[in-house]
């Protein structure tokens, strides 16, 4: 199935600065290929991460996010050695979560 | 479109749940599906928008003001429409949300993100362009909907072939 996100969560200061890279193909449903049939939309529609028990982002996309999407985001709270998690869900209903180490 | 896509999500869903039924080693999944907040609900209203004031108005707004606290940073020009890096950062006192919006899109939303108390109100992530258009970087507070906009040249399309 999918492939592991990467992950990196790094402490600045009180800031958890976390960057996160998804395998993801992002299909947005409105693409043909080479045949000229339409690709079928599968695009991650909800992403969640959190770190301790506790929401830190949640997002909902569109098709509009790139392929492989990327995304970073900062909160405070964290410290060296906490688990920030990451879970995404696509409009196939597979799903997919990682973790990572604060540094 | 929007109606079938609804449709085609609603029909996948349960067709999902009843092919996981007999299959145990898929029970976790089947619990993902069943309690992603996300599935068709009022949440995903929001992306049939076309223009910035349906956006505005599907997530519950009345009108968005333009607002100069409110930081976006993507390319002047995008060579590539299918992957335009954006940032955005809100100065604005209790952000809850940051969206991406570009109205030349078939969508006009991109993504939104919310923010629970204790995150910072940055976000840094790539997005398909259509063609070259404001995008727009939409930011909900307390005090209502504000909004930045930037032009951004698309030299080659992101959606489609």
């Amino acid at each position: 199935m999918a492939d592991p996100m990467r992950i990196r969560a790094a402490l600045t200061g009180d800031v958890v600065e976390v960057k996160v890279l998804m395998s993801h193909p992002m299909e947005t449903g409105l693409r043909k290929d080479a045949s000229g049939k339409p690709v079928p939309a599968h695009y991650i529609e909800t992403v969640k991460a959190s770190c301790k028990g506790k929401d830190v982002l949640t997002a909902e996309w569109g098709p509009a996010v790139s392929k492989n999407p990327f995304l970073s985001f900062k909160f405070k709270g964290g410290a060296k050695g906490d688990k920030v998690s990451v879970t995404w869900l696509d409009t196939a209903g597979e799903t997919r979560t990682d973790e990572a180490v604060i540094s | 479109m929007n109606m079938s896509r609804r449709a085609f999500l609603q029909v996948s869903v349960s067709g999902t749940a009843l092919l996981l039924v007999g299959a145990t080693g898929l029970l976790p999944r089947l619990a993902a599906a069943a309690t992603n907040p996300l599935a068709p609900t009022d949440q995903r209203k929001p992306f049939e928008a076309m223009t910035l004031d349906e956006v505005v108005k599907s997530l519950g707004g009345t009108k968005a003001t333009k607002s100069t606290d409110i930081m976006l940073q993507a390319p002047p020009i995008a060579e590539n429409g299918a992957v335009v890096p954006v940032v955005i950062e809100s100065k604005l006192p209790n952000t809850k949300m940051i969206a991406i919006v570009s109205e030349k899109n078939p969508h006009a939303l991109s993504a939104a993100f919310r923010f629970p108390d204790g995150t910072e109100p940055y976000v840094m992530t790539r997005v398909k362009i259509a063609e070259t258009s404001n995008l727009y970087a939409l930011v909900q507070t307390d005090a209502g909907f504000f909004y930045t906009d930037q032009l951004v040249k698309v030299t080659l399309g992101g959606c489609g072939g």
